[in-house]
């Protein structure tokens, strides 16, 4: 057989590494980050925070550094198509009040 | 193929008759799971991308309702599922190495970690109760932007609805691996039923490692 038996020693140490991201997303939700403009700042490092998580999962855990290329084309081809769902979805979002000349045609910008 | 061959495939010998090999059928169950679950990435991205919508345009009510859930429970429930995802990769050796009661040992821990997530969700969802503030007839909340908490709370019943779901059916998928592992079905040969519930319970786990810091962490300081 010539699957990959990966040694527990690797398990254990994704393992601690999850658990040290963990608390350390939690421990900086209690500080405000950025303020004001900057009140992203706390939005992105959590979710730095999350994609590096999920990329050890998916690298060990789920054995994805060992696997085929064609493994890796279908991973990655579910990881571009999410963030087009979501690139282009906030790109009408987020730019809706870059116009002010425009109509307040919903979205929030009621109360 | 009837049902009887099958069965009888899967014990005498593990390679079914429409693969040229065991590498390929290998290959084949890997692959049709990872198909699976980036149906599934797009069937929860669609909801993410709803709540980063949503989440921008009333970060004021989000935030509100993201300070009612129970940060601590969520945190310990992180951990917990974590842990059931390090047993799960361990059974998952379990069964390549061939190894019996290490498969069966791991594969209840995971089932029990499991089973204690589920359980925190529960009280979570408990209180929630209490507090009034499911969605719906009798949600009540003293604040003047109390109609977009509503919705807050609306995307996470939704999403830990869900999830939890995959949870439940993630619990019954071990519990069908235990019962042919107790029976000796699975060897170094004939793993993949082990390994492709493992890729399964994995991406449970993501879909909570993105989930967690969404609803209980981004949205108190949007």
């Amino acid at each position: 057989m010539t699957h990959t038996i990966v040694p527990t020693r690797i398990y254990v140490q994704v393992f601690a590494a999850l658990l040290v991201l963990t608390a350390l997303t939690v421990a900086a939700s209690f500080f405000d980050l950025g303020g004001g403009r900057l009140h992203y700042v706390n939005a992105v490092v959590a979710l730095t925070i999350a994609v590096s998580k999920a990329t050890l999962v998916v690298l060990y855990f789920m054995h994805v550094r060992w696997s085929s290329r064609m493994i890796w084309v279908f991973v990655g081809a579910g990881v571009f198509w999410l963030l087009i769902l979501i690139g282009l979805t906030l790109s009408d979002v987020l730019t809706r009040q870059w116009i002010p000349a425009l109509p307040p045609w919903g979205l929030g910008l009621k109360p | 193929m009837h049902p009887r061959r099958r069965k009888l495939a899967s014990i005498d010998s593990p390679l079914q008759h429409h693969f040229v090999g065991l590498e390929q059928q290998h290959e084949a169950s890997t692959l049709g799971m990872w198909v699976f679950l980036v149906t599934e990435i797009m069937f929860f991205g669609g909801l993410f991308t709803l709540f980063t919508v949503y989440v921008t345009i009333h970060a004021e009510a989000f935030a509100e309702g993201s300070k009612h859930l129970d940060l601590l429970l969520g945190s310990v429930n992180t951990a917990v599922l974590i842990g059931s995802s390090f047993t799960m990769a361990m059974a998952v050796k379990s069964a390549q190495l061939g190894q019996r009661k290490p498969l069966l040992g791991f594969l209840v821990l995971t089932m029990f970690l499991g089973c204690v997530f589920i359980g925190i969700k529960g009280i979570e969802y408990t209180h929630k109760f209490e507090q009034h503030l499911v969605p719906g007839r009798n949600f009540h909340l003293d604040s003047p932007v109390a109609q977009n908490v509503q919705l807050f709370f609306s995307f996470y019943f939704a999403m830990t609805g869900l999830h939890a779901l995959h949870m439940v059916i993630g619990v019954g998928v071990l519990t069908w691996l235990l019962v042919h592992s107790w029976h000796g079905r699975f060897s170094p040969t004939y793993f993949w039923p082990v390994e492709v519930s493992g890729l399964y319970w994995h991406f449970v786990d993501i879909v909570w490692i993105f989930l967690f810091p969404l609803l209980y962490l981004v949205a108190r300081h949007a």
